[in-house]
């Protein structure tokens, strides 16, 4: 660099773009190109201009999938090639997009090292790798059987072949396993119940359909209130539900579940939800992620608890709250502010609240939507205010909203836009929360 | 929220028999405890997990799952369930005085 060390080159353009002396260019590194990376990615480059901080997403693979749609994919509602698109072309100008697999991360050193032997230096790291499957802590699951009689929907080809499999059904005994807790949108395999009793019900072989519902829970869902009425609803509709079982191993032969306990779930088509973890390089950066490889961060401002300059957003935290998109969309506010609050040294004043907002299909085109945070459980009422969409009820317009969402999803919530008339904390107005309260205590 | 009388201690047990306060536990606690589940005499295997809960709750502020503990007790799953058949976690939780593990959202 002749006469110039780096350092001073830094100094000398800084300069020239009008900025001050000793505010170097920051090097912002976002781990993952899915919902929270790539809303992070831009809702910072909006924010930051191009001259004070370079902004790089890194993913392993070019294939962004609206999550959500993965549920309607099994009952020919949805096809792959509709709810997939390259992850590049979601990124704002401006944000560096970067093919390859993390290593492992370094927090003495700053560095992410990749597969491939390259190393990135960040100033801060924010992490969005969201949630693996980790098929083989199950013994069996991928043994014989695998895809032909035992199936996923949490992946895009799982829940493709379940379509195949689903149409060729002509009846027997369907379990739906969660295996471990926590898992993405814990609300969906219920979901799956629902819409496939809805499903064989249209073919009109339900009467020839055993559908049980097994969770490691001790009821249908993990908030109490939202649990009874879900469980209900599971009831009405003919579904058994088995609680508190967890799955040792899956026999694709002979069709069965068998539990640590050593209770046996006979099947002719099992559809399951395989154990999740953080991602592979979790394990291999010291200090960073808990034992399910998931970042421990603090619930508020989102700083994880490994190191001050390392954001966490998404799947991949270690939260008190559902791994869900709705909530990696919350959070992406509090996040934005607290790194651009971190650059500039000042204390972190962004907070999140713990909002989630998910829709349930309930079969037959209508769903429920359920809306809460750290503190409020599920409640009835109205969303976003006492004018909305209804809580906790099976409705039309909920599945309508359901449906329209994957548009707001690509247009509004990953260009990092606020959505009209939904802020990121959870409103209050809207929803009974003395009427939902009495109701409970009689009970 | 009831009160219960373990080894000659009143002490607040909530709805699903959690004492509502991990401070007032104490080992002869424990052994009564383990008798309402069936557990009778506890074990060397037990007590390791009975202390390993109550650490993991001092340092973490809320109780490992059944799949955490199998990855860092030292126990297997499987075995875990011998221990305590009606469900590891919650269980040993309830013996340990510690309150029930969320782990799950």
């Amino acid at each position: 660099m002749g006469a110039y060390a780096e350092g001073e080159w830094v100094r000398l353009i800084a300069r020239m773009n009008g900025r001050a002396i000793g505010d170097p260019m920051k090097r912002i590194v976002i781990l993952g190109g899915g919902t929270g990376g790539t809303l992070a990615a831009n809702r910072l480059r909006r924010t930051l201009r191009a001259d004070r901080a370079s902004i790089t997403v890194v993913d392993q693979n070019d294939r962004h999938v609206y999550q959500p749609g993965l549920l309607f994919i099994p009952f020919g509602k949805e096809r792959a090639d509709r709810i997939t698109r390259p992850r590049g072309r979601q990124l704002h100008r401006g944000v560096d997009y970067r093919r390859g697999t993390v290593e492992s991360i370094e927090l003495a050193s700053n560095t992410v090292h990749l597969v491939d032997g390259s190393e990135l230096a960040y100033d801060v790291l924010i992490v969005a790798t969201g949630a693996v499957l980790s098929l083989e802590e199950t013994a069996g699951l991928t043994g014989p059987g695998w895809m032909e009689k035992v199936f996923t929907f949490y992946t895009l080809e799982g829940a493709t072949a379940l379509a195949k499999a689903l149409e060729a059904f002509e009846g027997g005994r369907v379990v739906v396993n969660v295996f471990d807790m926590p898992i993405k949108c814990p609300v969906a395999p219920l979901e799956f119940c629902f819409l496939a009793d809805s499903y064989f019900r249209k073919r009109g072989i339900r009467d020839r359909v055993e559908l049980t519902y097994v969770t490691p829970l001790d009821g249908a869902f993990t908030k109490p209130v939202c649990s009874r009425k879900l469980g209900g609803m599971l009831g009405e509709r003919n579904l058994n539900l088995v609680t508190e079982y967890n799955t040792a191993s899956v026999d694709g032969v002979e069709g069965r579940l068998i539990s640590y306990d050593d209770r046996e779930i006979p099947f002719d088509l099992a559809v399951v939800v395989p154990i999740h973890s953080g991602a592979p390089f979790v394990f291999q950066s010291t200090g960073l992620g808990d034992e399910l490889g998931f970042i421990p961060a603090d619930e508020r401002t989102l700083q994880s608890k490994a190191a001050p300059n390392v954001f966490v957003l998404g799947d991949a935290a270690a939260l008190p709250t559902s791994k869900a998109g709705s909530v990696t969309h919350f959070e992406g506010k509090a996040l934005a502010r607290n790194v651009c609050q971190y650059l500039e040294g000042k204390s972190l004043d962004g907070s999140f609240d713990g909002h989630a907002n998910c829709f349930i299909e309930s079969g037959d085109a209508k769903a429920l939507l359920i809306d809460f945070n750290y503190v409020t459980e599920p409640l009835e009422g109205h969303y976003p205010s006492s004018i909305g969409l209804p809580l906790m009820k099976e409705s039309r317009l909920n599945h309508i909203g359901k449906l329209l969402f994957q548009s707001l999803y690509w247009h509004s919530l990953l260009p990092g836009r606020d959505l009209p008339g939904v802020g990121s904390d959870m409103p209050r107005a809207g929803k009974h929360f003395e009427s939902t309260a009495v109701k409970e205590s009689a009970k | 929220m009831t009160t219960e009388t373990l080894a000659g201690v009143d002490v607040q047990v909530n709805d699903e028999g959690f004492l509502v306060d991990a401070d007032q536990w104490t080992e002869e606690m424990a052994v009564e405890l383990a008798r309402k589940e069936g557990i009778d005499p506890l074990t060397d295997r037990h007590w390791q997990i009975i202390h390993f809960m109550r650490s993991e709750y001092l340092a973490k502020g809320t109780g490992p799952s059944v799949r955490v503990l199998g990855k860092t007790s030292g126990v297997s799953i499987k075995e875990l369930y011998q221990l305590f058949p009606k469900g590891p976690a919650k269980v040993a939780a309830r013996i340990a005085g510690t309150p029930k593990p969320k782990g799950c959202i």
